[in-house]
């Protein structure tokens, strides 16, 4: 049976990582490369880096990273942040990444997917979508995409978005509400269920890990395929390998 | 030495760096004189499978991997490289496959997630040294959106998604390894290291 997969971020800054990794003995626990050794010996199912370097003159620091990991790490990894053309993208993939996540170039064009899973393949193009509940004054009306780094309103419904970023060819859907992003009061389960139920295609779920239950929820309720999660493992709070043994006697099917 | 099959799509740094890590000697073919002197031969994979065969026989590289097969060194396909050894795929219906292996390639079918993608089981349906080390259910990494269906018994291991299919086929000295063995881990190197010792 297909485990559900635990999946650490890595926020990544002019190759540095941001945001302190405390949980192990790393000769240099800023170093992305150390980071994600550690992660594989804790059993993460994959890891995600995400690129915030502001500057695009600085971007190639990233590409020595993923050829450094690549040559380290044998389990999956995807790149995302300021992926912006097809050239971004196969200059990630020959230095080794597996998957790479758009987010806001997807939504200015749409194309881009295509394009991109055709020259590279769905399997590799991840759709990064930062999503916003749009509250009335009782209820809940759907969700709203937003872009640049979760500060402009893409003016799109997130689950018309979802299903379009897959007829266009996307591989999987990396889903963040931006509700429940660093409240660490669990994901946004009933925004998962609703994307998950409505693609064919695996969704990663993520914002709001705090708690071992918090992944389980969005594992079974929410429907999600795997979930990601950055300062709950980087504060070691929880170890990955903790949350999966959690998971496993849950009833949750886990790689272990 | 290993030769890593370069058809101009996939990532093979992943599968020459697995190599290296084990202290294997290994090197990057695109041409077919470039396969003198290889002793363990590996098609890894991403990509479409029409697109793929297209440049294996632009490059000449398609009747290269048929001559090396002959020669009874052992061969490995990896994910896309494992159904190019096939007759066909309903992924490029008119495109011939290499054919070494009886069989289609054929997509996923009902109510699942497509791509598979993640870690699944590995069942171990036949004996072989390529499992030298390798538990029964151990968990591999999948990505893929198509499998195979051999039409000869050739299939030594399976795994469960919707059905079981043939995730691990041998035949004589062909190989094919539908997950990524570059992408799992300690068990995806030591089935690595199992090949090299073949």
């Amino acid at each position: 049976m297909l485990a559900k997969r635990i999946i650490p971020c890595l926020d990544v800054k002019d190759g540095r990582v941001v945001k302190g990794v405390r949980f192990v003995h790393l000769r240099d626990a800023g170093d992305p490369v150390e980071c994600a050794k550690a992660y594989e010996k804790q059993q993460a199912d994959e890891l995600v880096f995400l690129d915030i370097t502001a500057s695009h003159e600085k971007r190639n620091i990233i590409i020595d990273i993923v050829r450094r990991t690549a040559e380290n790490v044998f389990m999956p990894f995807t790149v995302g942040g300021g992926i912006r053309n097809l050239a971004d993208i196969r200059n990630l993939l020959n230095a080794g990444a597996d998957k790479v996540s758009i987010n806001t170039a997807a939504v200015k064009n749409p194309k881009l997917i295509k394009q991109a899973a055709t020259k590279f393949g769905s399997q590799c193009i991840v759709v990064a979508i930062d999503a916003k509940r749009v509250v009335d004054e009782k209820r809940n009306k759907g969700w709203e995409v937003y872009v640049n780094g979760g500060r402009i309103p893409a003016g799109k419904d997130a689950i018309k978005w979802a299903k379009q970023a897959e007829s266009l060819g996307a591989g999987e859907i990396l889903l963040t509400s931006m509700d429940f992003d660093g409240t660490k009061d669990g994901y946004d389960i009933e925004l998962n269920r609703r994307i998950s139920e409505s693609v064919k295609i695996p969704v990663i779920a993520s914002g709001g890990a705090g708690q071992p239950k918090h992944f389980k929820d969005v594992l079974t309720v929410g429907k999600a395929d795997a979930a990601l999660a950055a300062s709950i493992f980087h504060y070691g709070e929880f170890s990955v390998s903790e949350i999966k043994e959690y998971l496993k006697k849950e009833g949750v099917n886990v790689r272990l | 030495m290993i030769g890593i099959i370069d058809y101009g799509m996939g990532n093979l740094h992943s599968v020459f760096n697995a190599f290296l890590s084990l202290g294997k000697k290994a090197k990057i073919i695109s041409k077919p004189s470039q396969l003198e002197g290889v002793t363990h031969c590996v098609l890894p994979g991403v990509g479409a499978f029409g697109d793929a065969m297209s440049i294996l026989n632009k490059s000449g590289m398609s009747d290269a991997i048929r001559d090396y097969v002959k020669t009874n060194k052992p061969f490995m396909g990896i994910c896309l490289g494992l159904q190019l050894l096939f007759e066909s795929s309903t992924e490029s219906p008119k495109i011939k496959g290499l054919s070494l292996i009886k069989g289609n390639v054929v997509r996923f079918k009902g109510k699942v997630k497509i791509p598979h993608i993640g870690w699944n089981q590995l069942k171990i349906k036949k004996n072989s040294p390529l499992f030298k080390g390798i538990e029964d259910g151990s968990f591999v990494y999948f990505c893929h959106s198509y499998y195979v269906e051999p039409k000869e018994k050739v299939t030594i291991g399976e795994t469960d998604y919707i059905k079981n299919y043939a995730s691990v086929i041998n035949k004589d000295n062909i190989f094919g390894i539908q997950f990524h063995p570059e992408k799992s881990q300690a068990i995806g190197l030591k089935i690595l290291e199992n090949f090299t010792k073949l």
